[in-house]
C-alpha cells in the first residue's frame, strides 16, 4: 500500500521535502514506519523524540497504518 | 471555548474579551512573547511552523482536559500565531475565566504547559549567524 506522510520542522529539513509517499507493507505499524524512516534518514534518530500522528492524534507504537490515513511525522514540539 | 491559530498579529484584547464571563470574578491570561536572547545568543527573529489541523485539534483537547480538571472554568480562549515573528511580538495568548482567582491561575498554567508538550507547533530561532530548531536535539 502507498502511504503519504506529512513532514514538519526539523524532520522536513532532514528529509528535504514536506511530504513523502512510501510503499509500506499492509499492516505496517507506527513503530515500523519510524524504524524504516530512521534507517533511510539516520539524522532522524538523533532527535530528542519523534512521533507518528494518525488523523490528528498521536499514534501508539502498535497502531496499524492504512492507506487513507492522514499520517504525519512529529519531531519535538516547541510551541508557546 | 475559542481556539485559534493565525498567521496574523494576535489581538490580545479580543482574546481576553472572549474569556470574559459575567459568572466569573477572575480572568487570567498568559501572553507569550518573542524574547531577544536564547541560551546566551542574540535572537533576531523566530519562525513558527504549525501542522494546522492537528494543532487545532490538540489545542481543543487541551482546553477540554482543563475543563474536566477545573469544572468551574467559565470560558477558555487560546490563540497561537505561526509564521515569522519579530522580537516583542505576541506568539500565544491563553485566557481563562473562573469564579475565583486561584483556579484561574492553575488552569491557565496547565493550559500553556500542556500546549507546549503536545501541540504540533515548531519554533526555529534565527540568530545573526544561523538558525536552530528549538529543543529538537537532546
Amino acid at each position: 500500500m502507498n502511504i503519504n506522510i506529512a513532514l514538519f520542522g526539523i524532520a522536513r529539513e532532514i528529509v528535504g521535502q514536506s511530504s513523502l509517499t512510501l510503499n509500506a507493507p499492509v499492516g505496517q505499524s507506527a513503530a515500523g514506519l519510524l524504524a524504516d524512516l530512521r534507517h533511510t534518514y539516520p539524522e532522524l534518530a538523533g532527535l530528542r523524540s519523534l512521533a507518528v500522528a494518525v488523523n490528528n492524534e498521536y499514534a501508539a507504537d502498535d497502531v496499524v497504518l492504512h492507506e487513507r490515513d492522514e499520517i504525519a511525522l512529529i519531531p519535538p514540539v516547541s510551541g508557546g | 471555548m475559542q481556539i485559534d491559530l493565525t498567521d496574523q498579529p494576535i489581538d490580545v484584547a479580543a482574546v481576553l474579551a472572549a474569556a470574559e464571563s459575567e459568572e466569573a470574578g477572575a480572568v487570567n491570561a498568559f501572553i507569550g512573547t518573542v524574547r531577544n536572547r536564547s541560551e546566551g545568543r542574540r535572537v533576531v527573529r523566530l519562525h513558527y511552523e504549525a501542522y494546522p489541523p492537528m494543532a487545532l485539534h490538540q489545542l481543543r483537547r487541551v482546553a477540554e482536559m482543563a475543563q474536566e480538571k477545573w469544572p468551574m472554568l467559565r470560558k477558555i480562549a487560546v490563540s497561537h500565531r505561526h509564521g515569522t515573528l519579530e522580537i516583542g511580538d505576541v506568539a500565544v495568548v491563553v485566557a481563562v475565566s473562573t469564579p475565583h482567582r486561584a483556579d484561574s491561575f492553575a488552569a491557565c498554567e496547565y493550559i500553556i504547559d500542556t500546549l507546549k508538550e503536545v501541540v504540533p507547533i515548531w519554533k526555529k530561532e534565527e540568530y545573526e549567524d544561523g538558525t536552530v530548531w528549538v529543543a529538537a536535539h537532546p
